[in-house]
C-alpha cells in the first residue's frame, strides 16, 4: 500500500528542492522523489497533483485544542480535523486546558486522545508553572519525558522574573525551548484592544505596544542570561520586531512567530465592537503590520503560527469587554500566508519553510521534511485556486474568525499523515 | 432631509444634519413642557423599555418622563433586580422584553459598545443612554442644545471640556457632536486622563486650566468619577481640585459671557466651587430641564423612523 503523487511542484525547503516531480510514499515513509515514477503496485493510490504544490505537511506550533476541559469550544478530534483541512499535519498545543497541562498525566491524556481520535500529529506543550499561576515550577522534567516538546505559560506570562529565570535554567538540560507569550501585565491590565486612536474613539481600554515590548525585552535578556532557546509567540508590534532583530544580531538563541491575523489586519477591525477582532496580543496599526511583514521578509520572524483559539458563538456574542480573546486560524492560515507570496514579500519556498521545517526545528520534532526515509506527512494544495471563506463549513467546532466572507486563494486538496490520506477535497 | 436612523447609538454615527434635526425637534418638544397638560399622544400603545445595567438617577428619570410625555407605556429594568445576576446574557434579556412587545429600548450599560451588540441582534430600536467610556449621546445633545439656546449658534464657539476625558462618555459624545457642528473644542486635565490620541479627534489639548480657559465661550466640567477608578490617574482629589477645579479667578480668564455646564451629579468643591455652581452663568439646572425635551426628540425620531 502506497501513495503516488504525480506531476506536482514539489517544494521542500529542508532539501532546497523545488521542481515538478513525482513523490512516492510507501507505508508511513517517503520512499522516493523523482521526475517520473510509475505506479509500482495496483493497491497504490494515485493523486494527480498537476498544477498543485506538494510540500511537507504544515506544522503549527501555536494551537489551543481546548481538550481537556473546554470541549464545547474544540476537542482534540475537531482541532485535528481543522488542522488537516488547513493542510497542517502536526500541531503543537498550548497547556491552558482544564486541568492545565502541568503534569505528565495530563500530557499522557492528551497524547492518548490524539492517538485514538486525532487524524494529525499532536505535540503538547507543558506549563512552566503549576496551574499557570506563576508561583512554582510545574513538573517540567516528567512532562518532557511524557512527550512535551516545549514549555510555556501562554496567555499567563510568568510575572516573577526570578522564577522565569529559574524555569529557563531548569529546562535547559532537557533540550526543549521556552515559548513565551510576552506581556507586562501591569501595562496591559484591563485592556481589551490595541491602545490607539481606535480604542480612544471606542472608549475601550487599550493594551499599549509597550506591554508586549517590555515583556519581550525581559525574556530576551533572560534568554541571554541562561542560554536557553527562547521562542517568542505572536509578535504584534513594530518595536517587538526591532527587539527580536537586535537580539538575533547579538547572537541570542531567539526565534519568533507571527500570526496571519497580525500580518493581515489592523485594529480598525474592532470598529462596531467586533468580538471576532478581539485577541491577545491585539490587532495593531498599519505601521505595525508593515513592520511584521518586513520582519517576515528579512527573516526576523522565523515562523508563521496561527494561535488557533476557538471560542463558542455564545461566548463571543456578548459585550466586547466580556468576550474572550482569540480567533480560530487553522483553516485560513495557508491562504493568508499565500497572500504574502502573491504580494511578493516572500517566495513560495520561504513561506513553506516558515510553515514546515523551521517550526519543526524550533520544537525539535522530526517533521517538516520530505527527505527520503522521513515520515510521510505531506500537503497537496492549489495555490492559485480561489475560495470564499465560509466559517459555517469549518471543521473546527468554533467559527470565531474575522475572515468570514473573504475571497482568498489556496485550496488544500490532500493532507497525508504518516502515509495515510487523512483529508481530501476536490 | 428626514431622520431615518433606526437607532441612536452615538454622535460619532450621526451626521451634522441629523444632529440638527434632533436639536430642532427638541425645541418643539420643549414647548410641550410649557403647557398645562404636558403630554401628547404620539407614542400611545408603544412600549419603551429602560434597560439600566448601571445605576443612574437622573438619566433614567429623565428618559422616563420623556417617554411618559409622549404617552408610551414604560417598563423600567435595572440589573440589580434582574436575571442578569443569574447569568442571563444581555441579548437574551433584551429579547424577553421584545417578546413582551417593546419596540424601543433605552440602554445604559457599564461596558463600551453594549448598545451596538443589542442593535445588531434585536429588531427593536436602540437608544444609547450611556455605554462604558464610549458615548452618552443624550447628555451631549442636551449640552449642545443648551449651548445653542444660550449662544444662538455652535459654529465658531470655543468650548472647553475639563477633567477625566479618557474615561468620560460625555466627553466623547460632546467632542463628536461639537466638532461636527463646527465648534473649536479644547480639552484639559491631568496628562494621564487626557491622552494625545484625542488630538486626532480634532481637539486641542491643554494641561493647564488657566491657559485652556482663555477666551472660551463654554466650559463643560466633567464629574470626577471615583467609581471608575479615576483616582489611580492622579494623586488625590485635593491636588486635582487645586489644578483643575473651577474657581471664580480662573473663570475670569474666559469670555465675559461664558457659560458653565456640568452633566451632574456635581461634587461640590472638587470640580467646581459652590459659588460657581450657583452662579447665574451656570446652566446646570437648565441642562436638566432641557434633558426631557431632548430625550423626547430622540425617542420620537426613532419611533418615527419605524413608522411610529
Amino acid at each position: 500500500m502506497g501513495v503516488l503523487i504525480k506531476n506536482g511542484r514539489v517544494i521542500d525547503p529542508s532539501q532546497s528542492l523545488d521542481m515538478i516531480s513525482d513523490v512516492y510514499v510507501q507505508r508511513d515513509r517517503v520512499k522516493e522523489i523523482s521526475k517520473r515514477i510509475d505506479t509500482p503496485r495496483k493497491s497504490d493510490t494515485v493523486i494527480d497533483a498537476s498544477g498543485q504544490v506538494v510540500a511537507p505537511g504544515l506544522v503549527d506550533i501555536h494551537v489551543h485544542l481546548r481538550e481537556p476541559g473546554y470541549e464545547h469550544k474544540e476537542t482534540i478530534k475537531t482541532g485535528c480535523l481543522a488542522a488537516a483541512a488547513g493542510g497542517f499535519t502536526s500541531i503543537v498545543c498550548m497547556p491552558n486546558t482544564n486541568p492545565i497541562n502541568d503534569n505528565a498525566s495530563v500530557t499522557e491524556y492528551i497524547l492518548l486522545k490524539a492517538r485514538t481520535e486525532g487524524i494529525v500529529n499532536v505535540f503538547p506543550i507543558g506549563a512552566i508553572t503549576k496551574g499557570e499561576k506563576g508561583n512554582e515550577l510545574a513538573d517540567i522534567g516528567e512532562m518532557c519525558e511524557a512527550g512535551c516538546v516545549a514549555i510555556s505559560d501562554d496567555g499567563m506570562p510568568v510575572t516573577n522574573s526570578g522564577l522565569m529565570r529559574k524555569a529557563m535554567e531548569y529546562v535547559r538540560p532537557f533540550g526543549i525551548p521556552v515559548i513565551t507569550h510576552a506581556e507586562d501585565m501591569g501595562l496591559s491590565a484591563g485592556g481589551v484592544m490595541n491602545e490607539s486612536f481606535v480604542s480612544t474613539e471606542l472608549g475601550l481600554r487599550g493594551i499599549p505596544s509597550a506591554s508586549e515590548e517590555a515583556g519581550i525585552g525581559r525574556d530576551i535578556i533572560l534568554c541571554e542570561l541562561t542560554g536557553t532557546p527562547l521562542h517568542i509567540c505572536h509578535v504584534s508590534t513594530k518595536g517587538s520586531v526591532r527587539l527580536v532583530r537586535e537580539a538575533k544580531k547579538r547572537g541570542a538563541k531567539v526565534t519568533a512567530e507571527a500570526t496571519p491575523h497580525h500580518f493581515t489586519l489592523t485594529d480598525k477591525e474592532v470598529y462596531g465592537y467586533n468580538t471576532n477582532a478581539k485577541m491577545n496580543p491585539p490587532l495593531r496599526t498599519q505601521e505595525d503590520v508593515d513592520a511584521i511583514i518586513e520582519g517576515i521578509a528579512d527573516g526576523t520572524i522565523d515562523v508563521i503560527a496561527t494561535d488557533h483559539a476557538p471560542h463558542s458563538q455564545d461566548e463571543k456574542n456578548v459585550e466586547f469587554d466580556l468576550a474572550p480573546f482569540g480567533i480560530v486560524g487553522l483553516e485560513t492560515a495557508l491562504s493568508l500566508s499565500l497572500e504574502l507570496v502573491e504580494k511578493e514579500i516572500i517566495t513560495l519556498n520561504e513561506m513553506i519553510k516558515k510553515l514546515t521545517v523551521v517550526p519543526s526545528e524550533i520544537v525539535g520534532i522530526e517533521r517538516g521534511t520530505l527527505a527520503p526515509g522521513s515520515i510521510a506527512d505531506l500537503v497537496v494544495f492549489d495555490p492559485g485556486k480561489s475560495r470564499t471563506i465560509n466559517s459555517g463549513e469549518f471543521f473546527s467546532k468554533s467559527r470565531n474568525t474575522p475572515f468570514a466572507g473573504w475571497e482568498l486563494k489556496g485550496v488544500v486538496s490532500n493532507t497525508i499523515v504518516s502515509g495515510k490520506i487523512v483529508f481530501s477535497r476536490n | 432631509m428626514a431622520f431615518d436612523k433606526k437607532h441612536i447609538l452615538g454622535l460619532g454615527e450621526l451626521s451634522a444634519e441629523e444632529i440638527k434635526i434632533i436639536l430642532d425637534t427638541a425645541e418643539s418638544m420643549k414647548e410641550i413642557s410649557t403647557r398645562d397638560v404636558k403630554k401628547v399622544p404620539t407614542l400611545k400603545g408603544k412600549t419603551v423599555v429602560n434597560l439600566f445595567f448601571e445605576p443612574s438617577t437622573r438619566t433614567r428619570s429623565s428618559f422616563e418622563i420623556a417617554e411618559k410625555r409622549l404617552s408610551a407605556d414604560v417598563l423600567n429594568f435595572s440589573a440589580s433586580q434582574s436575571s442578569v445576576v443569574k447569568g442571563e446574557s444581555l441579548v437574551d434579556t433584551a429579547r424577553n422584553f421584545e417578546a413582551m412587545g417593546a419596540s424601543i429600548m433605552v440602554i445604559r450599560h457599564g461596558m463600551s459598545g453594549a448598545p451596538f451588540v443589542l442593535a445588531r441582534q434585536i429588531s427593536a430600536s436602540v437608544i444609547n443612554a450611556g455605554d462604558g467610556s464610549h458615548e452618552h449621546p443624550s447628555q451631549a445633545l442636551i449640552d449642545i442644545f443648551t449651548i445653542r439656546e444660550k449662544k444662538g449658534r455652535i459654529e465658531g464657539l470655543n468650548v472647553l471640556i475639563v477633567g477625566d476625558i479618557l474615561n468620560s462618555r460625555v466627553a466623547r459624545s460632546n467632542i463628536f457632536g461639537l466638532r461636527k457642528l463646527g465648534a473649536n473644542v479644547r480639552i484639559v486635565g491631568p496628562a494621564t486622563i487626557v491622552p494625545e490620541y484625542f488630538s486626532e479627534m480634532g481637539t486641542e489639548i491643554f494641561y493647564s486650566l488657566e491657559h485652556a480657559i482663555e477666551n472660551v465661550d463654554v466650559v463643560i466640567m466633567l464629574r470626577v468619577q471615583s467609581e471608575r477608578k479615576t483616582l489611580e490617574y492622579f494623586p488625590s482629589l485635593r491636588e486635582y481640585s487645586g489644578l483643575y477645579g473651577l474657581t471664580r479667578e480662573k473663570l475670569k480668564l474666559a469670555k465675559k459671557d461664558v457659560i458653565v455646564m456640568h452633566p451632574g451629579p456635581i461634587n461640590r468643591g472638587v470640580e467646581l466651587t459652590s459659588e460657581i455652581a450657583d452662579d447665574p452663568g451656570a446652566v446646570i439646572l437648565e441642562q436638566v430641564a432641557n434633558g426631557i425635551a431632548v430625550r423626547m426628540a430622540m425617542i420620537y425620531l426613532v419611533a418615527l423612523g419605524e413608522g411610529l
